[in-house]
């Protein structure tokens, strides 16, 4: 089910300068998020993700389309009921926006009071979320005494404290390290499948779309270009914009200049032999060659594996009688995709 | 030096008038001040009560009064302080002026002040469903309150200065003693002894008021 829907949606912003034209932030999105998923959307900066997830809460107003969430539409609405749309939507951010002069313990409590829950009922929901984001001892800590790892999970429990339906993160772990990243996302993985709240991740690291979300939509110049599982993103992906990315996390294809010095060790015939669970696997192929006399050589590529199911791209160079080749690959080629390389 | 021992009780009531104009001055120019200081931010492009009409205005209104020298406000100023407090002279009379001067010189610096909190603190705020007036007084001013102190510590010896021209139109203090039996009595040792004061005095404030922010500041 839906819980969140844009249809048509633009977004532009005034021309700044008369020298400039007026920005399109967001050009015809239609994007549907269902309950329970976590949904990433990858693009560089100014691909216009920020201004989109700020629409999904009503941070940002669009231009035109609709925009449904939780069922209910909220374009046209006024900003007093925004507020409370907003009350059931959690946001985090690069910069954790902590409130420096709050304790821990009172960042938590702030969405609660503006949501205007009695304050035992508060306490217990303050030392619950604290307890879950494993920082029961730091409830009196300032901000600035934290770690930006213990930083974000301040700023998870505080998204968290009025139970929303909907979770926002905005590059939420671009400002962490490697180590601080996987912990902060493995939180995420938790709160979805603890809570089943919905995630909504904005980011520019396919690493994170790959190790937390269960679709994605890649966006380019304000339009989403391509969107599915991530587990047919990542193994096909159709769009030069969706294979940049695709390619930063897999090894698939060698570039030019790698097929180059390649070329250079490897006097036979390259060729890429895509792997996905489901069609033939490896030692089928690698058998066919040698029925036919064909002798290989790994040369490029790797293995995935994308929440349980694997795919592969593996480049070898074919040596043996270029008949004998020319058959062979024929052979392989109905059932699983072979790519030549130039 | 013998002047100044059979002066103290005059200086010192004049120590006590200085404190009366400046505390006072503080307390309805800061009020004011905080309020045009609260209108310049939240009213400007991109925050939390944008109103460009508004913003337009209130920008203009700082930028035409803040400049004029204040010996030259007090003079223009007088009919309005007669209107105000019932007398164009007086202890009264320049409180009520310097309040309105400094409301001006205020009102910047507390929009300097409010624009060192991040944005995104306050765009955190708002997604948690928080209104403009919510945000203003349980976010922002708290989050900007130790630049706030240093900005009305910065404001208070600005006073302190501006005070000094009270003697002009018949109010007392300070400046008005220095003036009256130090410099027109060629008499050097009254004039710094109600410098060494005033020095005292600023000193005083000022160190208060770095502990204070220093305590509250958090980041």
């Amino acid at each position: 089910m839906a819980i969140v829907a844009l249809t048509g949606v633009t977004k532009t912003f005034p021309a700044r300068g008369k020298s400039q034209a007026e920005l399109r932030a967001i050009d015809g999105v239609d994007l549907t998020v269902d309950a329970g998923d976590i949904y990433g959307i990858i693009g560089y900066s100014g691909a216009g993700k920020s201004t989109l997830v700020r629409l999904i809460n009503a941070l940002e107003l669009p231009t035109s389309g609709s925009i449904v969430v939780n069922g209910q539409e909220i374009v046209g609405v006024k900003e007093s009921e925004l507020r409370k749309v907003r009350l059931g939507i959690g946001m985090i951010f690069q910069q954790f926006n902590l409130f420096n002069s709050r304790t821990v313990w009172r960042n938590i409590e702030y969405p609660l009071q503006v949501a205007g829950v009695a304050v035992e009922d508060r306490n217990k929901r303050i030392s619950d979320l604290l307890k879950f984001v494993g920082l029961a001892d730091k409830a009196a800590a300032y901000p600035n005494e934290l770690s930006g790892g213990q930083k974000q999970r301040v700023g998870i429990a505080r998204a968290l404290a009025t139970s929303p339906s909907i979770l926002l993160a905005d590059e939420a772990t671009s400002a962490l390290d490697p180590e601080t990243t996987r912990e902060v996302l493995a939180l995420l993985r938790r709160v979805n499948e603890e809570f089943g709240t919905t995630i909504v991740v904005i980011t520019h690291e396919m690493e994170v779309i790959r190790s937390i979300a269960h679709k994605v939509a890649v966006m380019d110049s304000g339009r989403v270009v391509e969107r599915g599982t991530v587990f047919d993103v990542f193994s096909n992906p159709q769009t030069p914009a969706a294979q940049k990315f695709v390619s930063t996390v897999v090894r698939a294809v060698p570039e030019a200049d790698e097929l180059a010095v390649l070329r250079e060790r490897h006097p036979g015939r390259i060729v890429t032999l895509s792997f996905s669970d489901g069609s033939a696997s490896q030692s089928e192929v690698f058998l066919e060659f040698a029925r036919n006399g064909v002798s290989f050589e790994l040369i490029y590529g790797g293995i995935n594996d994308i929440q349980g199911r694997t795919f592969g791209h593996l480049t070898l160079s074919l040596t043996g009688e270029a008949a004998a080749i020319s058959t062979a690959i024929a052979l392989v080629s109905s059932t699983i995709t072979v790519t030549e390389v130039n | 030096m013998d002047a100044l021992i059979s002066l103290q009780p005059i200086f010192w009531t004049a120590a006590a008038e200085t404190l009366y104009i400046v505390g006072l001055t503080i307390l309805f120019g800061g009020i004011a001040g905080l309020i045009l200081g609260l209108g310049l931010y939240t009213t400007r492009g991109g925050s939390v009560l944008q109103n460009r009409a508004v913003y337009t205005i209130l920008n203009f209104l700082v930028n035409t009064f803040r400049p004029i020298p204040f010996i030259i406000f007090l003079a223009a100023a007088q009919p309005l302080a007669r209107l105000a407090t019932g007398s164009g002279i007086g202890n009264n009379a320049i409180i009520f002026t310097l309040s309105l001067a400094a409301c001006f010189a205020i009102g910047r610096i507390v929009e300097q002040n409010l624009l060192t909190v991040e944005p995104g603190v306050i765009e955190a705020a708002r997604a948690m469903g928080a209104g403009p007036f919510r945000i203003i007084g349980q976010i922002l001013l708290p989050e900007a309150l130790g630049p706030l102190i240093l900005g009305y510590a910065f404001i208070f010896v600005a006073i302190v200065d501006m005070s000094a021209v009270a003697g002009y139109i018949g109010g007392g203090g300070l400046g008005a003693f220095a003036l009256l039996y130090g410099y027109r009595q060629f008499n050097p040792v009254v004039t710094w002894a109600a410098v060494l004061l005033i020095i005292v005095l600023v000193q005083l404030v000022q160190f208060g008021a770095n502990r204070l922010a220093r305590k509250v500041l958090r980041r």
